[in-house]
């Protein structure tokens, strides 16, 4: 074999394991900019970045992570630009949260039948398909502007204090919107996942 | 003592800033006599692997 063709074998294994990694990404991206459109052009920008760039990957870190490092630019980019011409401001989020509020009695501590409960081992549920399926809907059922914070905070990694710059919003509100979306998202994961299944 | 909704804020909390020795402690009594909050302190950690998972670290 020459090493034209041993270079090109090379290069097209990385395409290969590029476009493996198409689904996941697109998955990623569409859960943070709720627009499939938006999450194919974010992807496909991350992926060409990704083919040119292909040299100075050297294998440093895993391809994945890698390639996921790009998409989170791309869609950071994606997120400054959108905040710049907002629709809504993120201070209308807060307020009183009832829903979440009844799962506490007067006194503050959490009503039994509210009572979080044990999820045994949940990390091997990582290996089923059907559970992500939850997670994302779950995701897709909070909030708009909840969502928006807390997918900066958990998929994208921002700290707070960046998050609320960039979002013109205080620190206090900030984490009020951070743990109004846990509650809600460990709630969503407790009745449609956890609830039906018997802790080993 | 501290109530569930106080302890359930500040554990959300210690996912996005690093929380005070006094609360620390405060959180470790409250746990020690509530398994409804110890069971939501390991959701909060459940939750922060599963976004990993998802962005690509972790596997």
């Amino acid at each position: 074999m020459s090493a034209d063709n041993a270079e090109e074998l090379e290069n097209r294994i990385d395409e290969g394991a590029l476009t493996a990694l198409r689904g996941d990404m697109v998955r990623f991206a569409a859960l943070q900019l709720r627009d499939a459109a938006a999450a194919e052009d974010a992807v496909q920008e991350a992926l060409t970045a990704a083919l040119g760039a292909r040299e100075g990957y050297a294998g440093r870190a895993k391809l994945k992570t890698w390639v996921f490092g790009i998409l989170r630019n791309k869609i950071i980019d994606v997120l400054r630009e959108r905040i710049r011409h907002p629709t809504q401001s993120y201070d209308d989020d807060i307020g009183t949260d009832d829903e979440l509020d009844d799962a506490f009695n007067q006194r503050g501590f959490w009503r039994k039948e509210e009572r979080p409960a044990n999820w045994g081992q949940p990390e091997t549920e990582f290996e089923k398909g059907e559970f992500w399926r939850v997670f994302e809907a779950c995701l897709n059922y909070l909030p708009q502007n909840t969502a928006r914070v807390f997918m900066m905070r958990e998929m994208l990694g921002l700290e707070t204090s960046e998050i609320c710059t960039e979002l013109s919003i205080s620190v206090s509100n900030c984490w009020v919107i951070l743990h109004r979306a846990r509650m809600r998202l460990r709630l969503c994961l407790e009745e449609n996942w956890f609830d039906g299944r018997t802790p080993p | 003592m501290m109530t569930c909704k106080q302890a359930t804020t500040l554990m959300s909390q210690a996912q996005d800033r690093r929380i005070t020795f006094k609360e620390r402690i405060a959180l470790r009594m409250h746990l020690m006599m509530c398994s409804g909050c110890t069971n939501f302190n390991r959701q909060m950690d459940f939750i922060r692997k599963a976004f990993r998972r998802i962005g690509g670290d972790g596997e």
